[in-house]
């Protein structure tokens, strides 16, 4: 009995031994051949499906899922399936680094989809720098992903293999700024801020600096944890204050008790807030009454009249029987921005992927046209949506 | 002044939410000197069981917070004589470590069967207001209010005018005597946790309506904070959980409300190591001194 238990560790570790050699040694030149010579073309897909983001990776998929059908139903590209390799991070930047190293050096993949958040995103873009492979995040929104940024905020360099097709948190906090000062008519600001994301911090400088250059004024700053559920306090210094509206940048777990508790005070002053509002807990959280005069900035809307976005609406509900979020709109984009790229490349090959997806120009997906500029970051416009009664009621593009 | 006013009705209602989760802690102290970690993840359950009653079974407000309240009592009961009574005579660095195991096994259990993405707590009580001047009173205010004051003036009760009541200071006391004069040490216990937990599950259900929110690690902040009020109070010590619970509350809305709300949670563990520093037996505490 011992024996048997002693050859199956022998084995084990060998094994290990084995595949650890192949994957360090054989990183770039295994990489670029891998799947030219196939049938198919193998694309990587890296994404929260458990865990703490699940949701943004889930819906991700669907979008990639979707896309990927019509891709292939329409005779794939460079007459070549696409095949999908999808893989599970777990929402952990650990789990994502390890799975981009298995997608590229395992599976041979020509390209790596996601994952859906920047700490996740940012954890991949070593291993494709070394495998020379691109990664497309499709939702990674922060400032510095694709390019290093100084302290001043100025890019610096770019990251060659990294790319993504949602515009940054800088560019939300602008326009929520800008928002708020010509459409309606602020002059004076309260920002509440969740003090423990980089992404709503990042939101509350820029919507404070165009604020203030645009000649308004914020007569207050809160600040509260992912994970509080208590607002009262802060609410209640709050609305003896004399403002017009209140920013909002955080995630929609507390954005929505937020919301409800200033309502249920009697705060009624218009509440801002970016694209981590886009949820349907936020309705279950904050009720439907209380979802009034609430703004915030997106990637899509379902209510652009746009024929491509009916279409793909109808196509999305065909396929899964319900309306797609930002988020199954953003994962479908990021398939078809790559496939596009694929195409114009004229070869499944990683680096000149990367190089046809550096030179996109004028791409038109349900997210909108966009192009991508030399820092690896797409040109494009932002929607801002007017809940009321918890529902989208009006679309304005920016 | 009105918003002095405000102000001091969010932290009685907060505060009164801590003091039911302290109470839990503060009995299971009294009685076997065990600071019983996996206490805010029965408040947690509790909430669940609420949220459970409420979608699933149709049940109003006061079915719920009996089922919640009852399945809790159950809930303590098992886990002390699963995981605490074996360890009775054991060292209380053990019993304690046991306590941080149960409370990760609940909430890792928990969170694989319903998920880790907060659920939205069905609004059972409407949402009312009462304006009072500029004072705003919501339905689930007055409700958390009056449920906990009757809750603690049972507990009041039980305590001091029942035989249990009696068996259970007894053997807080001194258990070798207690045993010797024909009290049974082991349903006592018992017993005592079972009232702690449900009042926990009581809290738990009133945070789910108040809050509209639940999770399972929603326990982890609330039950460290319910631990700093019990030693505020003084640990052991019934009422001192009261004051020390409204205490915290108040403390920590008022920190929100006219210095940082960045500080809130700082100022209540920096009143736990001033209390632990000048007072270590709490506000209401006695000073006992050690037998030898």
């Amino acid at each position: 009995m011992k024996n048997v238990w002693k050859i199956a560790l022998a084995a084990s570790l060998s094994a290990a031994l084995f595949l650890t050699g192949c994957g360090g040694g054989g990183g770039s030149d295994e990489g670029s051949s891998g799947s030219a010579d196939g049938d198919t073309i193998k694309i990587g897909v890296n994404y929260e499906l458990s865990g703490a983001t699940a949701t943004y990776g889930s819906s991700s998929v669907e979008g990639i899922d979707l896309a990927i059908k019509q891709i292939n139903e329409a005779g794939g590209v460079l007459g070549k399936q696409i095949e999908l390799v999808e893989g599970d991070n777990k929402s952990e930047p650990a789990e994502a680094t390890s799975l981009s190293t298995k997608l590229m050096t395992n599976d041979g993949v020509v390209a790596v989809l996601g994952p859906a958040t920047t700490g996740n995103f940012k954890a991949t873009i070593p291993v494709a720098d070394k495998n020379q492979i691109p990664v497309i995040s499709g939702s990674a929104t922060a400032d510095d992903v694709t390019v290093d940024l100084d302290d001043d905020g100025n890019p610096t360099e770019v990251k060659e293999f990294a790319f993504k097709i949602c515009f940054s948190d800088s560019f939300q906090g602008i326009t929520m700024a800008n928002f708020a000062s010509s459409n309606l008519g602020a002059t004076k600001a309260v920002i509440i801020m969740d003090n423990s994301s980089d992404y709503a911090i990042g939101l509350a400088k820029n919507f404070r600096s165009t604020f203030e250059s645009l000649g308004g004024e914020i007569v207050g700053e809160e600040a509260y944890i992912a994970g509080n559920t208590d607002f009262s306090g802060i609410l209640t210094k709050i609305r003896s204050m004399d403002f017009d509206v209140i920013f909002l940048p955080g995630y929609y777990s507390e954005a929505g008790l937020i919301i409800k508790q200033a309502r249920d005070l009697g705060i009624t002053a218009p509440v801002l807030g970016a694209d981590g509002f886009d949820s349907p807990t936020l309705l279950e959280l904050a009720g439907a009454s209380a979802l009034n005069d609430v703004y915030y900035s997106n990637h899509y809307s379902s209510l652009d009249e746009d024929p491509a976005v009916i279409q793909f609406i109808e196509d999305f509900n065909a396929e899964y029987g319900k309306d797609p979020d930002a988020f199954n709109a953003l994962g479908y984009d990021t398939a078809k921005f790559l496939c596009d790229a694929i195409e114009r490349a004229g070869e499944a090959d990683p680096i000149a992927i990367k190089d046809a997806l550096a030179s996109t120009e004028s791409f038109a997906g349900v997210t909108g046209t966009f192009s991508i500029d030399e820092n690896h970051n797409p040109v494009k416009s932002v929607v801002v949506i007017k809940l009321t009664d918890g529902e989208p009621s009006e679309s304005i593009k920016i | 002044m009105d918003q002095l006013l405000q102000q001091l009705l969010n932290g009685l209602s907060l505060g009164s939410i801590y003091a039911l989760i302290a109470l839990g802690y503060t009995m299971v102290y009294g009685i076997i000197k065990l600071i019983n970690f996996a206490h805010g993840d029965i408040y947690m359950l509790g909430a669940y069981i609420g949220f459970a009653a409420i979608t699933f079974a149709h049940l109003s407000f006061i079915p719920a917070l009996l089922i919640s309240m009852a399945a809790c009592a159950v809930l303590g009961m098992v886990i002390e004589k699963i995981a605490y009574k074996p360890l009775r005579h054991a060292s209380r660095i053990a019993v304690l470590i046991t306590a941080i195991g149960v409370s990760f096994f609940l909430e890792y259990t928990t969170m694989f069967f319903v998920g880790a993405t907060p659920r939205a707590f069905p609004q059972v009580l409407g949402s009312q207001f009462f304006n009072i001047g500029n004072v705003v009173i919501s339905m689930q205010q007055i409700y958390i209010i009056v449920v906990t004051v009757i809750l603690m003036f049972m507990l009041q009760f039980i305590v001091h005018k029942t035989k249990t009541g009696k068996a259970m200071r007894a053997v807080s006391i001194d258990q070798d005597a207690a045993q010797l004069m024909g009290i049974k040490v082991d349903s006592t216990i018992s017993f005592t946790f079972a009232i702690g937990s449900a009042l926990a599950g009581a809290a738990g259900i009133l945070v789910g309506i108040y809050y509209n929110t639940i999770n399972p690690l929603m326990g982890m902040t609330p039950g460290i904070k319910a631990f700093v009020a019990a030693v505020f109070g003084g640990i052991g010590n019934i009422p001192g959980a009261m004051v020390g619970g409204v205490s915290i509350g108040m403390i920590e809305t008022l920190v929100a409300g006219y210095g940082s709300s960045m500080y809130k949670d700082a100022v209540v563990y920096l009143i736990l190591i001033l209390v632990l520093l000048i007072k270590p037996s709490g506000l209401l505490g006695k000073n006992t001194r050690e037998k030898v």
